[in-house]
């Protein structure tokens, strides 16, 4: 009892479908020893999808036998073998038998009542023959238009689904989409474990087909219209989206490759695993830019993968050469894969298969789109917006750096990749810039996540050693750049020149204003010398002509006194 | 669309009656096991045989349990499955048989035969 109970309570266990992608959406593949009805309109893929699951089986050890009522295994090998599969190895090898049951109507007359032992006598026997745990057939309803007694056959064809079930059997039911219901002949009454529905869909003269899981009893699973590719490797699903936004983010910076940008996002470069957006008009060097995160991360030793919508990779290497970016080199070591395709080439879907394929198989640490903006014809701005979203995601998941680039018309900048703005993490714009009579390109950083960024507008100089970035001059008309900013940098000098030959000019005269001044402080201080000298000299006579009048005048006293007493003559009165 | 051809065959032949008096009947029944189904389909083939085809057939019986590699020979998928080889072009009738006068348009019996079976 207690190990019912336990098994009853256990998640129902999942067969590896071994499709990229499909046992991601059903988290973990198809259910385990049961009846998985695929439906779908013809050339959806019905076929490929049930062979696919049985091939891929093989690979996991888990053998198979593929029931055909539609094509004769002579046919169907050779319609596989352009997806890679070899049905005659694995036939060989005792890993798939493949049974072709013709029913032809014109043939068989109905007399009383029948079963459909024979084909069960078949199964079995084929089952048998390789060990088989999985089964595929591929189109039950065959019998429908080969038979008449209907509700005979669909009691066999329960019997049928119960026999898979009661033999543990994976098996993958094809049917055709009806009018009104999944299947035409509703054969989804019977198989309600899991439903697929695959359908195809033509928007702008492109076909993108879809899978959708319409039910998976006893398991979760993704609702939505996941677009799938079919090409050379077999059938790939693509997930729409994650279903949580929990995807590691990194803290290791990569150099954008251009040492001004680099020190414009705080010193360092991008954010591995970030989504950069490089939006511009026509010409503004977008693809550079594109261009040197490919050489930086080549030189790091890393792969990139360049995604070009618009140009051949020969342009490209030939365009980048012209200013000494070596891509060439770096396709030629394998570390660089450009990969060109025409947006027009197939539905917007197809693209997005085409490039987790692309990135799938060469596994780079850096992916490259350009330009995005070109998908903008592939659909419209909502699906774009979705393949996008889904695209930027699933990159994030795989730690891989993506930059974009966007062509903006000139009129609305900005406005246009609004729609996909929020999932940028650093977001350049290049402008144009159209001053007396030339264009000059510059560079903004709009935004960029998680970090110290500048917030100046840079010029972007382009030369045969590649872009280097350079600081825009300001002047009192505004933004100065390309030759005005050159000119009026020169006539600056010249001014400054002029301003420096004034000053030393006026310090000569100056100079000789003091020394005239000197001179004659000179002049004026040796005249009043003079003047000094000779007018103490005046003093000195005037004082001497005074003291010998004095000396007179005592002499004569005392003359005067001795004639008074002794006489003497007159003269010495006198 | 197949059973208004297989009659057109039929009413061709009804120039040259004869002929089919001459041929020489080989058919096959397929089973798998005895089921009442089966048995009951080989009772009624034998009965009809008789009646109609006395001296000039024979009747192999193929049990897929038995070999089950035989049923993709025949392209068997309906049990019980009487696969007329001779004369051609190849028959195949299915079910218990139950029903003659299917059979034998089935088998392209002669309708004489049928009309004689009918009177009766």
């Amino acid at each position: 009892m207690t190990a019912l109970s336990d098994s009853a309570s256990e998640p129902i266990s999942k067969a590896a479908s071994g499709i990229s992608g499909f046992d991601q959406i059903t988290g973990g593949g198809l259910p385990q020893g049961r009846a998985t009805l695929v439906c779908g309109g013809p050339g959806c893929g019905k076929t490929i999808f049930a062979m696919e699951f049985l091939v891929r089986g093989a690979d996991l050890g888990e053998h198979g036998v593929f029931v055909t009522f539609e094509e004769s295994v002579r046919d169907l090998s050779r319609n596989v073998a352009s997806l890679g599969f070899d049905l005659e190895r694995l036939q060989r090898e005792k890993k798939l038998a493949v049974d072709y049951v013709h029913v032809d109507p014109s043939e068989i007359e109905e007399a009383g009542g029948y079963s459909l032992d024979g084909l069960f006598v078949r199964l079995e026997h084929a089952i048998n023959a390789v060990g088989a745990k999985r089964v595929a057939i591929d189109t039950l309803e065959v019998l429908f238009t080969g038979l008449q007694d209907t509700s005979l056959l669909r009691a066999e064809i329960q019997r049928l689904f119960r026999w898979l079930k009661e033999r543990d059997l994976t098996a993958v039911i094809t049917a055709e989409a009806g009018e009104n219901s999944l299947t035409r002949q509703g054969l989804e009454e019977y198989v309600s474990d899991c439903v697929v529905v695959l359908a195809q869909k033509v928007q702008d003269q492109s076909a993108t087909r879809y899978l959708r899981v319409v039910k998976y009893r006893g398991s979760t699973h993704g609702s939505n219209e996941y677009p799938f590719l079919i090409d050379d490797t077999g059938f790939s699903v693509v997930p729409a989206t994650a279903l949580q936004l929990d995807y590691e983010v990194s803290h290791d910076r990569v150099s954008s490759g251009v040492p001004g940008l680099d020190a414009m996002l705080g010193g360092k470069g991008y954010f591995r695993t970030s989504t950069v957006l490089v939006s511009g008009t026509a010409g503004t060097g977008k693809s550079i830019l594109a261009a040197h995160l490919a050489h930086a991360t080549c030189e790091r030793g890393e792969r990139c993968l360049l995604f070009a919508f618009e140009e051949s990779p020969a342009q490209i290497e030939r365009n980048m050469h012209s200013i000494g970016l070596d891509l060439g080199k770096w396709q030629k070591s394998g570390l660089l894969q450009v990969r060109a395709t025409r947006p027009s080439l197939y539905g917007l879907e197809m693209h997005l298969v085409a490039l987790h394929k692309a990135v799938a198989a060469f596994k780079p640490r850096t992916v490259i789109l350009d330009p995005v903006s070109s998908f903008m014809s592939a659909g419209t701005p909502h699906q774009v917006k979705t393949m996008l979203v889904r695209l930027f995601d699933w990159l994030k998941t795989q730690q891989i750096t993506t930059l974009l680039t966007y062509l903006s018309s000139p009129h609305s900048r900005e406005d246009t990749v609004v729609g996909i703005s929020s999932l940028i993490d650093t977001w350049i714009e290049l402008r144009d810039m159209e001053i007396s009579g030339e264009r000059n390109r510059t560079l903004y950083l709009l935004k960029s996540r998680g970090m110290r960024h500048s917030n100046q507008v840079r010029e972007l100089l382009l030369s045969e050693q590649g872009v280097a970035l350079a600081d825009v001059y300001y002047g009192p008309d505004g933004v100065l750049i390309g030759s005005a900013k050159e000119s009026d940098q020169r006539r600056r000098r010249r001014d400054e020149a002029f301003a420096r030959e004034d000053a030393t000019r006026n310090e000569r005269l100056l100079e000789m204003k003091r020394s005239a001044l000197a001179a004659q402080i000179a002049a004026l201080q040796a005249a009043f010398a003079n003047e000094e000298e000779e007018a103490r000299l005046a003093v000195r006579e005037a004082k001497a002509r005074s003291d010998a009048a004095l000396a007179d005048r005592e002499s004569v006293s005392q003359m005067r006194t001795a004639a008074g007493n002794k006489t003497n003559n007159g003269a010495e009165v006198l | 669309m197949a059973i208004p051809a297989s009659r057109n065959k039929q009413t061709a032949r009804n120039s040259a009656p004869n002929l089919a008096t001459e041929e020489r009947w080989n058919l096959r029944l397929y089973v798998a096991g005895e089921t009442p189904k089966c048995v009951q389909a080989f009772e009624h083939l034998k009965r009809i045989c008789e009646e109609h085809l006395q001296g000039r057939y024979a009747i192999e019986v193929i049990d897929l349990l038995k070999n089950p590699t035989l049923a993709s020979g025949d392209q068997i998928i309906a049990i019980p499955t009487l696969v007329r080889q001779l004369p051609p072009p190849v028959k195949k009738i299915i079910g218990d048989l139950t029903n003659t006068e299917r059979v034998i348009v089935g088998l392209n019996l002669t309708p004489q035969v049928a009309a004689k079976r009918k009177s009766k």
